[in-house]
C-alpha cells in the first residue's frame, strides 16, 4: 500500500474498498467465463446459475458507493486517497457492467441451444471471450500491482478484440446466408457477441481508471474504433434460388 | 539398553569415584573385612546405573537443542525447500513471503501485494476470509485459473504456529489429471461417434431393405455389400482400439528380446504384397549390410511397420512407389533408422504435428475410403514410446512423405 495515515482505521477503509472492488472483479469474472461455458456446453442449469449471482455484484455497487461516500464525508479525502476512492466508485460501476453483460449472455442460453447447435457455431464466441477475458484479468492484475507502465497491453487486446468481433460478425452472417434455420441461433449469439465486445471496453474503461489513480493524469486519448461492422454487408452475395 | 547404562556409569563417574575412594579408605584404615567390601562396591555400581533424576534433565536438554536448529531455520529456506507455490502472509492478508514456485506460477507477486486482489475468485475470497477471521484453523479449496492456460490447484491455507499473525496458503497443482481425465472424456466421445457412424449407415440399410427394397434383388445385393464394408470398418475399429489398450495397460517392455530389422521388414513386405498389386504401387527395399538387430518385441515393431508401410501404399498411391530403407545412424544416438518414403501427395506442414493423434484426419473422406480408423499412427507412436524409439516426419506437399523410426541399439 502507499503511504500511512495517523488514523490506522483510515487505512483499513481504504484497503477494505480496494478488497471489496477485488471480489467484485473476481466474481465478474466468473460470471463471464460461466456464462460461455453455458452456452457452449448447452447448460440452462449454469445460466441460471449466472443470472442468479448477479446478485452479488449489485449488491457490491451498494456497498462500494456507501462506503465511499462516507469515507468522503468523514475524512475529507485529497490527492491520492481521492482519486482512490472516486476511481474504486467508477470502477465498481463498470464491473456491476460486466456481470449485467454476462446475465444477458446467460439469458439467450436456453434460445440459442433449443435444438443442439453444431459446435463451430460456438468456436469463434469462445475464442472471443477468451480474449475478453484475459484483458479484464490482465486489467484486474495491474490494479492489484499498481504498475501502470504495463497498461499499454490493453490498446492491443482491445483492437484483436474488435478484429475478432468484426470476423465472427460476418461468420454468422454467412451461417444465417446458408440456412435460414440458423437465423434464430445466430442472431442471438450475434447479440451475445456484442455483449461480449462491450465487456472488453468495460475492461479498457477500467484501465484508464486504474492509470488516473496512480498517475493522477488521464490517459492519452488516442482511441481509434476498430469495430468495422458497420462497413459490413454481404447483398451481393445472397443466394439465388 | 547397555548404552543407555554405560551413559548413566559415564555420567555418574565422578560420585562413583569418590565412593569407590572412600570405601577403599574405609577398608586400609578401620580395617574392614572383604564380605563388607564387595557389597559395598557392588551397591555404589547399582546406584549409579538406576536412572537418576538428572538424566531426564540432560534429555531435555537435547531436545531443545533440537528446537532451537528448527527455529533459527529461516521461513524463507524451509519456503524455498517446498516445489509447490506457497505463499506466507500476515494478518491483512498482504504477501510477506513467496516462494519461487510461486512466482514461476503466478507472476507479478510481490511482497507487500494484498492476496485478495490477486486471487480474485470467490472461493478465494471466502478461504482467506475464513482463515484471516480465525473461525476455523485451515480449510481446502479448489481453485482453477482460465487464462491465459488452464490450470486447476488444490489449495490449502492455514495458520503459522501460535500467535505468529502469519499465514500460509500452499497450491498443489492438479492441472495434469484435470487434463488426463478431460482427454480421456474426449476420447471415449471420440471412439462412440467413431462406432456410430457405420453403425447408424447399417441401420439406415436394414431400414431400406425391409421397406422399399424389399423386392428388388439388385439393389439387396448392393445394400448388403455396403453393410459388409460397415461391419468390417467397425471390427477393425475395434481391434485397433483393444490394441491401444492393450499397449496402455503394460507401459514397459520386457528387456533382453532382440529383434532382426531385417527379417521383421522383409516379412511386413511380404504379408503387405497383395495390398500393394491392389494400388499397383512397386515397393523398393534398399537395407544396409551386417546385422541389424534392436532390442524390442518383435511383433509390436511389426505392427509399426506394417501400419506405416500400409499408410504409405494407401495415401501415397498416386507416386507408383514406395522406398523402404534401413540405414545404421551414427549420430549422437547410435541406432538404426527405418524410413519408409512415399511419393504421394504429402502432408501440410500444419498437419504433421497432429497426425499422430488418435481419430486426427487430415481428409475424412480419403480416410473413410481408404478403410482407415484414425488410430493406425497412434498406436505406432504408442510402441516407438516404449522403445524409446523416435517417430520423425518429413514432408513436402506434392513430392510425398517420409516416415522415419529410429530405434536405439543400445
Amino acid at each position: 500500500m502507499q503511504s500511512v495515515h495517523i488514523m490506522s482505521a483510515y487505512d483499513e477503509e481504504l484497503k477494505y474498498l480496494s478488497k471489496r472492488i477485488a471480489a467484485m472483479g473476481g466474481h465478474a469474472e466468473r460470471m463471464v467465463e460461466q456464462a460461455v461455458a453455458a452456452l457452449v456446453n448447452a447448460d440452462p442449469g449454469l445460466a441460471q446459475k449466472v443470472i442468479r449471482d448477479d446478485m452479488v455484484l449489485d449488491e457490491g455497487q451498494r456497498e462500494i458507493d456507501d462506503k465511499a461516500i462516507i469515507i468522503i464525508a468523514k475524512r475529507q479525502p485529497m490527492a491520492t486517497d481521492l482519486r482512490e476512492i472516486v476511481g474504486a466508485i467508477r470502477i465498481s460501476a463498470d464491473l456491476e457492467r460486466v456481470g449485467d453483460l454476462g446475465k444477458n449472455v446467460a439469458k439467450r442460453v436456453v434460445a440459442v441451444t433449443d435444438g443442439r447447435q453444431p459446435n463451430s457455431l460456438f468456436r469463434g464466441l469462445e475464442a472471443l471471450a477468451n480474449l475478453a477475458l484475459t484483458q479484464l484479468k490482465e486489467v484486474l492484475d495491474v490494479y492489484a500491482s499498481r504498475s501502470v507502465d504495463k497498461i499499454g497491453f490493453v490498446r492491443d487486446r482491445d483492437d484483436q478484440i474488435d478484429a475478432m468481433y468484426t470476423s465472427l460478425f460476418r461468420e454468422l452472417l454467412t451461417y444465417m446466408m446458408e440456412d435460414p434455420r440458423n437465423i434464430t441461433p445466430c442472431t442471438h449469439l450475434l447479440f451475445c457477441a456484442k455483449n461480449i465486445e462491450r465487456i472488453g471496453d468495460h475492461a479498457t474503461n477500467i484501465a484508464e481508471t486504474i492509470y488516473y489513480i496512480v498517475t493522477g493524469d488521464q490517459m492519452p486519448a488516442e482511441r481509434p474504433k476498430g469495430d468495422k461492422t458497420d462497413k459490413i454487408s454481404l447483398s451481393g452475395a445472397l443466394p439465388v434460388k | 539398553m547397555t548404552r543407555t547404562m554405560a551413559i548413566r556409569l559415564w555420567n555418574g563417574r565422578w560420585l562413583l569415584a569418590a565412593g569407590v575412594v572412600a570405601v577403599l579408605i574405609a577398608f586400609a584404615f578401620a580395617g574392614l573385612s572383604a564380605y563388607v567390601l564387595v557389597p559395598a562396591l557392588l551397591l555404589l555400581l547399582a546406584a549409579a546405573i538406576l536412572p537418576a533424576a538428572g538424566m531426564r534433565q540432560s534429555e531435555e536438554n537435547a531436545a531443545a537443542i533440537e528446537a532451537i536448529g528448527l527455529q533459527r531455520l529461516s521461513g524463507e529456506y524451509l519456503a524455498a525447500a517446498v516445489a509447490d507455490p506457497l505463499i506466507i502472509f500476515d494478518q491483512a492478508a498482504t504477501i510477506v513471503h513467496a516462494n519461487a514456485a510461486a512466482f514461476a506460477a503466478f507472476g507479478g507477486i510481490a511482497p507487500g501485494l494484498s492476496l485478495p486482489l490477486k486471487f480474485r475468485a470467490p472461493e478465494m475470497q471466502t478461504l482467506l476470509d475464513s482463515v484471516l477471521s480465525g473461525t476455523i484453523a485451515s480449510d481446502v479449496v479448489d481453485y482453477t485459473e482460465k487464462l491465459p492456460v488452464e490450470r486447476a490447484y488444490r489449495v490449502s491455507a492455514s495458520s503459522v504456529g501460535h500467535g505468529t499473525d502469519l499465514y500460509v496458503l500452499v497450491f498443489k497443482d492438479q492441472s495434469e489429471a484435470r487434463r488426463i481425465d478431460r482427454m480421456r472424456a474426449d476420447f471415449i466421445a471420440n471412439a462412440s461417434h467413431e462406432l456410430r457412424t457405420p453403425l447408424a449407415s447399417i441401420a439406415g440399410f436394414i431400414e431400406t431393405l425391409r421397406g422399399p427394397a424389399r423386392n428388388d434383388p439388385a439393389a439387396r445385393e448392393q445394400f448388403l455389400q455396403i453393410m459388409q464394408n460397415q461391419t468390417g470398418r467397425m471390427a477393425r475399429l475395434i481391434d485397433d482400439l483393444l490394441s491401444l489398450s492393450r499397449l496402455e495397460m503394460k507401459p514397459y517392455l520386457k528387456p533382453g528380446t532382440e529383434v532382426d530389422l531385417r527379417q521383421t521388414v522383409d516379412s511386413v513386405i511380404d504379408s503387405l504384397g497383395p495390398l500393394a498389386r491392389e494400388t499397383s504401387v512397386a515397393i523398393e527395399r534398399d537395407f544396409a549390410a551386417g546385422p541389424l538387430n534392436v532390442p524390442g518385441d518383435r511383433d509390436e515393431l511389426f505392427q509399426v511397420f506394417e501400419n506405416l508401410l500400409e499408410n504409405a501404399c494407401k495415401y501415397g498411391q498416386s507416386g507408383g512407389r514406395v522406398v523402404v530403407s534401413i540405414a545404421h545412424s551414427d549420430g549422437a544416438e547410435p541406432g538404426i533408422d527405418v524410413t519408409i518414403r512415399d511419393f504421394g501427395p504429402g502432408i501440410p506442414e500444419e498437419h504433421i504435428p497432429r497426425i499422430t493423434e488418435r481419430f486426427y484426419r487430415i481428409d475424412v473422406e480419403t480416410s473413410r475410403t481408404q478403410k482407415g480408423t484414425g488410430l493406425g499412427l497412434s498406436i505406432v507412436k504408442h510402441i516407438l514410446t516404449r522403445h524409446n524409439a523416435r517417430l520423425t516426419i518429413k514432408s513436402e506437399v506434392g513430392k510425398g512423405a517420409a516416415f522415419s523410426v529410429h530405434l536405439p541399439t543400445a
